[in-house]
C-alpha cells in the first residue's frame, strides 16, 4: 500500500495526473469509501486492502469529464469493466493513468458477519500485503477467526484471473482465487424443474427493495437516463407494485446488459438484501458461450460484441425454441 | 412480569396469530426482514437488525390509496379501506420503536394521514431488548436505551426465558390473550433481568460510535451547516441509489403514482428516495440537480430541518442500517465525524 | 357492523380527491387555457383563500399543483390557468367541457388579504402565466374594494398574444376605480401600442412610491431583477409577497418533496414575504 501511496504522490507531484481516484480508510475496520485525493497530504487516508472491493471503472465515466488526468486504482476483475466502457464510449482512456492493483480476493463483510462474528473492532490479515490465510477478527465478544477464503466475495471464488487487462502500471502482487466453476450455480438452476426455478426467483426477487443500487453501481448501466426512470413508462422504478414487477426490472435490466456485462459482480456486492443478481447475467454469459462461442466482455476494447455483431455463423432464434 | 420458555415461543406466536395477524423477524432466502407469521416461517428473534425496519408495518412500502373507475367521461372515486383489523409486531427494538415515533410527528400532525394512524391505532408493539448490540449501532447518543424498550409490551430474551412485561393497556390486553402460556416471573426473574440490562449497557458502553458527538448539530444550524464546504468532501462516492432511504426506520418521503390496471386505475403512494435524481424533478426544472446537493438535504433533513419542527428531537436513531447496507460505504456517522473534524465548523 | 370506531377521529383522508367536471375552457394564449372546474353536481369543490393551491390529477397520467386563480368571492366556480409545458399539462390541454378530472385541495397559506394586506394600497407584478396567483387576490380585493387603497397592476409577458386574461383585464380591471393597469410586452410588436420592454426595467420607469406592499408572482429571473428593483426603490424585503412553485406530492407537508430547509413549501408556503425567503438555503 506504501508503494501505491508514494507512487500516486510522484504522479501528482509531476503533474501527471490532476487527482488520484482509490479508497479512503472508513471509520470501521471494513468500511473504506471510494475517494478522490487531489492532494499529497490528503493521501494520508488512503487505503488500499480487503475490503476495497468497490470497482472504481464506473467512476471514472465522471472523472472523465474533470480536466486533467485521474490515476485510478483497478484491480485485475475492474480492467474488464474499464475496457467495456471504453469499448461503448463512456470514459476516456486518455484521461485515465491505469494503476493495475495487485489483489489477491476482495472480503465480504457480509459473509463475515454471517458466521456469527459480531461487535467487531479490529481485523487482522485483511491487508494486501499480508499473506496470512486467516483473518483474526477482534471483537466485544471475544477474538475469533475466519479463513480469508471463507470471507470472500462470491465472485472472488470465481477468478477471472490476476492479470490486468488495460494499465499504464502495475504495483502489487495479484493471485488467482478461484476454486469454484462459474457456471456451477447456474447449472444447478438449470437443472432444476419449472416450478422449482420460479420458486427459487420468486423468493429471492421478492427480497427486492427497488433501491436501485445494483443498477446505480452496474458499470455496464450507464445510460444517462434509465428506462426504468422514465416517467412514459408504465412503472415505478422505486416500489414493486406487484410480484411481477419486481421480476420484470430485474430482468430487463439483465437483458440489457447481456453481452455487455463482464461479470464484475458489483451488483450482488451491493445488493442489501443479499440477492444473488449475477446469476441472471451468468446465465446470459453460459448461453452466449455456448451459441456464440466464448465470449468474455472486456477482454479488449474493439472486438464486437456477439450480440451487436452479426455473422452468417450466427445461431438461428429456432435454437433458442429448441433449447426451451 | 411473566416470562415464558423459548421453546415455548411458537405456541406463543401461534396463539396470538389465531386473533391477529402477527409480523416479526423471519427469514427468507438467507435475509430477516419483518414478515406475517406463518406456521412454518424461520422465525429470527437473534436478529439485532433485520434488512429493513419495522416501519413498513404502519408505512408500507408501496400501499393503495384510491381507484378511479371511468365510465365514458364520468368518474368516480373508491378509497382503499383502512386498517380495521387488529395485528402485532414482535421484536421490535428500542431504536426501530423510536423510528416510529419520529414518523407520528409528520403523519399524525395535522393533517393527520389516516392510511397511518389507522394502522397505529391496530397495531400492537412487542419490544425487544437488544442482547448482543453491534458496532454499527449508535442509538445511545440519541438518548436511546436498548436495554429498556418501551412499547406496548417490553420483552427481554435471558437464558432461553422470554421475560414479557405488559407497558399499555393495548399491551395488557395482548397479555391478557396469551395469559394461559405464561407464567409470573419471580425475585430470581427479577435480578437475571436486572444483570441483563447492566450487562446490555455495559456493551454499549464498549460500542466504537457511543461516544459520537452531536454538537453544532440543531435546528439553528441551518445556515452553518448547509453552506459547510464539507458535503462537498463527502458526498462523491454517492451511488444515488435509495438504499440508506429505504433501509432507514425513519425516511418517510413519498411518492403517489398512478397504476392502470386496465379496470381502473389505482392511485398508490409509495416510498421515495432524496437520493434519487428525479426527486424534486418538475416540469419547468429541478431545483437540487446535483448529487451533492440531494446528498446534503438527506442529513440536513434528519439532523436540522427535522429537530428545527419537533423541538429538537432528530429523524435518525442510531440503527446503523445504513452504516451497514451503503454500497459506497457512505453513512450518517461519517457525515457527523466528517463535520466534527472540521473544527472550526461549530 | 364493523366494531371499529377508530376512525371518529379523521375523516375521509386529504390525499384523496374529489371529481371535479370541467364546465368551460378559455384559450387564453397558445399555450395557456384556464379551466373552470365543479363539482358534478354543480357548485365549488370546496372554499379557498387567494393564494391558495390544488392538486389536479387526470387519472392515469399524473398529478400536480396548480394555484387557484379564481377569487374566492366568486361563489360559483374554481378556475385554474394552465400552461402547456409537460406530460400532465399536455394532457389537461386536451381536455374537453364536460370531462372530468380530480381535485384536491385547497393546501398551502395564501396572501394575508384578511390581515397584513388589509387597508394597504397595493402593487400587484406579475409576468407571463404568474398572473395567476395574483388574479385571484386581485379580484378578490376589487370585490372588497372598500378594505384596501389604491391598487397598481404591472403586468408583463413576452408577447402580446401570451398575456393571460386579456378580456378581464381590460374590461374589468382597467375600467375599476383607484386601479391602474400597466401592461407591458418584451418585444416590438405589430398591432401593440403599448409598453414594450421587461417588467424589472418598466418597474423602475413608472418609479412606484413606496407605500405600498408589492405582490410578486412570475419567472423566477423575472422575480430577482423586481425585488432589486423595488429595493432600489426603497422597499424593505417586508413589504414583498411571493410564491414559490417547487415539486409536490402529498400537499400536506409530509412527502418531503418540496421541503427546503424546515419548511415545506406546499403547507408553510406558497406565499412567503421575501424576508423569510432570505432564511430559507437557496434551493427554490
Amino acid at each position: 500500500m506504501q508503494e501505491l501511496i508514494n507512487r500516486a504522490k510522484e504522479l501528482l507531484a509531476d503533474g501527471t495526473v490532476a487527482r488520484v481516484l482509490g479508497w479512503k480508510a472508513g471509520d470501521l475496520p471494513y468500511n473504506p469509501e471510494p475517494a478522490y485525493f487531489e492532494t499529497e497530504e490528503s493521501l494520508k487516508d488512503f487505503v488500499y486492502n480487503g475490503f476495497c472491493g468497490a470497482n472504481l471503472s464506473k467512476y471514472m465515466i465522471e472523472a472523465s469529464k474533470l480536466e486533467g488526468k485521474t490515476m485510478v486504482c483497478l484491480k485485475p476483475c475492474d480492467t474488464y469493466s474499464f475496457n467495456q466502457l471504453i469499448k461503448e464510449h463512456r470514459v476516456d482512456r486518455d484521461k485515465a493513468y491505469i494503476v493495475g492493483v495487485g489483489c489477491k480476493g476482495k472480503l465480504d463483510i457480509e459473509k463475515i458477519k454471517k458466521q456469527g462474528i459480531k461487535g467487531i473492532q479490529s481485523i487482522q490479515g485483511a491487508e494486501i500485503t499480508d499473506d496470512a490465510e486467516t483473518l483474526t477478527i477482534q471483537t466485544i465478544y471475544g477474538e475469533k477467526t475466519c479463513a480469508y477464503k471463507d470471507g470472500m466475495l462470491e465472485r472472488c471464488h470465481v477468478c477471472k484471473g490476476k492479470e490486468h487487462q488495460i494499465y499504464d502500471e502495475i504495483i502489487g502482487e495479484s493471485k488467482d482465487t478461484k476454486d469454484a466453476d462459474r457456471f456451477d450455480e447456474v447449472r444447478r438452476i438449470e437443472a432444476m424443474r419449472p416450478e422449482e426455478k420460479f420458486a427459487f426467483f420468486q423468493s429471492e426477487l421478492s427480497k427486492c427493495i427497488r433501491c436501485n443500487a445494483c443498477r446505480n453501481v452496474c458499470p455496464a448501466c450507464s445510460c444517462r437516463k434509465c428506462v426504468f426512470d422514465s416517467n412514459k413508462f408504465d412503472s415505478s422504478q422505486k416500489a414493486n407494485v406487484d410480484s411481477f414487477e419486481e421480476k420484470m426490472f430485474h430482468i430487463i435490466r439483465a437483458f440489457h446488459v447481456a453481452g455487455r456485462c463482464t461479470d464484475c459482480g458489483e451488483c450482488s456486492r451491493v445488493c442489501p438484501q443479499g440477492i444473488p443478481l449475477h446469476l441472471f447475467n451468468r446465465k446470459f454469459i453460459k448461453d452466449i458461450d455456448e451459441l456464440y462461442g466464448e465470449y468474455q466482455a472486456g477482454e479488449d476494447t474493439d472486438s464486437k460484441g456477439p450480440l451487436t455483431n452479426f455473422t452468417f455463423d450466427d445461431a438461428e432464434p429456432s435454437i433458442v425454441t429448441e433449447r426451451g | 412480569m411473566y416470562k415464558i420458555a423459548k421453546e415455548n415461543l411458537s405456541a406463543l406466536f401461534q396463539s396470538i396469530a389465531e386473533n391477529q395477524e402477527l409480523y416479526l423477524p423471519v427469514e427468507v432466502s438467507g435475509q430477516v426482514n419483518y414478515k406475517a407469521w406463518t406456521p412454518d416461517a424461520k422465525v429470527s428473534l437473534e436478529t439485532l437488525k433485520t434488512v429493513k425496519s419495522p416501519k413498513d408495518a404502519f408505512f408500507p412500502q408501496s400501499e393503495n390509496l384510491y381507484t378511479v373507475q371511468r365510465d365514458g367521461k364520468k368518474l368516480s372515486i373508491q378509497p382503499e379501506a383502512l386498517k380495521e383489523q387488529k395485528f402485532v409486531v414482535f421484536g421490535m427494538k428500542a431504536c426501530d420503536i423510536q423510528g416510529v415515533k419520529v414518523l407520528d410527528n409528520v403523519f399524525l400532525s395535522d393533517p393527520v394521514d389516516s392510511f397511518y394512524a389507522a394502522r397505529r391505532e391496530h397495531g400492537t408493539i412487542v419490544a425487544m431488548a437488544c442482547h448482543e448490540p453491534e458496532e454499527s449501532c449508535f442509538c445511545k447518543v440519541f438518548g436511546i436505551d436498548c436495554a429498556e424498550p418501551a412499547a406496548d409490551v417490553a420483552t427481554w430474551m435471558v437464558d432461553g426465558e422470554l421475560y414479557w412485561k405488559a407497558l399499555t393497556d393495548k399491551g395488557e390486553a395482548l397479555t391478557k390473550a396469551v395469559e394461559s402460556l405464561l407464567t409470573e416471573a419471580d425475585g430470581t426473574d427479577a435480578e437475571k433481568l436486572e444483570t441483563e440490562k447492566t450487562a446490555i449497557r455495559a456493551i454499549v458502553e464498549k460500542l466504537p460510535y457511543s461516544d459520537l458527538s452531536l454538537e453544532g448539530w440543531n435546528g439553528d444550524a441551518l445556515t452553518e451547516k448547509f453552506n459547510s464546504p464539507v458535503w462537498e468532501e463527502l458526498y462523491k462516492p454517492c451511488l444515488a441509489c435509495g438504499t440508506c432511504t429505504f433501509v432507514c426506520p425513519t425516511c418517510q418521503c413519498y411518492d403517489i403514482k398512478d397504476y392502470d390496471t386496465g379496470h381502473g386505475v389505482k392511485r398508490y403512494r409509495c416510498w421515495d428516495s432524496c437520493m434519487y435524481s428525479d426527486f424534486t424533478m418538475m416540469a419547468h426544472g429541478n431545483n437540487r440537480t446535483s448529487q451533492l446537493q440531494r446528498f446534503r438535504q438527506r442529513f440536513m433533513h434528519k439532523l436540522v430541518y427535522y429537530p428545527a419542527n419537533n423541538n429538537g428531537m432528530y429523524s435518525c436513531v442510531g440503527c446503523g442500517r445504513c452504516v451497514e447496507k451503503c454500497p459506497a460505504s457512505l453513512n450518517i456517522v461519517k457525515v457527523i465525524k466528517a463535520f466534527e473534524k472540521q473544527g472550526g465548523d461549530k | 357492523m364493523s366494531e371499529c370506531t377508530c376512525h371518529k377521529n379523521y375523516t375521509l383522508d386529504t390525499l384523496i380527491p374529489q371529481v371535479g367536471i370541467i364546465t368551460d375552457i378559455r384559450q387564453e394564449t397558445p399555450d395557456v387555457k384556464t379551466f373552470r372546474v365543479n363539482a358534478p353536481e354543480g357548485g365549488k369543490l370546496f372554499e379557498h383563500m387567494p393564494g391558495q393551491c390544488a392538486m389536479v390529477c387526470a387519472p392515469g397520467v399524473s398529478e400536480g399543483m396548480f394555484s387557484i386563480t379564481s377569487s374566492p368571492t366568486n361563489k360559483e366556480y374554481q378556475e385554474f390557468s394552465i400552461k402547456k409545458c409537460g406530460m400532465l399539462t399536455d394532457y389537461l390541454h386536451s381536455l374537453q367541457v364536460g370531462d372530468e378530472i380530480t381535485v384536491r385541495g385547497p393546501y398551502g397559506n395564501h396572501f394575508p388579504v384578511e390581515t397584513e394586506l388589509k387597508g394597504k394600497n397595493l402593487l400587484f407584478i406579475a409576468g407571463g402565466i404568474g398572473l395567476a396567483p395574483l388574479r385571484s387576490v386581485i379580484n378578490y380585493v376589487l370585490d372588497n374594494r372598500e378594505n384596501y387603497g389604491t391598487v397598481d397592476i404591472l403586468y408583463g409577458s413576452r408577447s402580446a398574444d401570451d398575456l393571460v386574461q386579456l378580456k378581464e383585464i381590460q374590461e374589468v380591471w382597467m375600467k375599476a376605480e383607484g386601479v391602474n393597469v400597466y401592461l407591458t410586452i418584451d418585444r416590438e410588436q405589430e398591432g401593440w401600442d403599448g409598453h414594450v420592454g421587461f417588467v424589472p426595467t418598466y418597474l423602475k420607469e413608472i418609479g412606484f412610491d413606496t407605500d405600498k406592499v408589492a405582490l410578486v408572482c412570475g419567472p423566477p429571473i423575472m422575480i430577482k431583477f423586481v425585488l432589486a428593483g423595488l429595493q432600489e426603490m426603497g422597499f424593505t424585503k417586508e413589504q414583498v409577497y411571493t410564491t414559490l412553485e417547487l415539486r409536490m406530492k402529498c400537499g400536506v407537508g409530509k412527502c418531503g418533496r418540496c421541503n427546503i430547509g424546515s419548511k415545506y413549501v406546499c403547507k408553510d408556503g406558497p406565499v412567503f414575504r421575501f424576508d423569510e425567503i432570505d432564511e430559507l438555503p437557496n434551493e427554490y
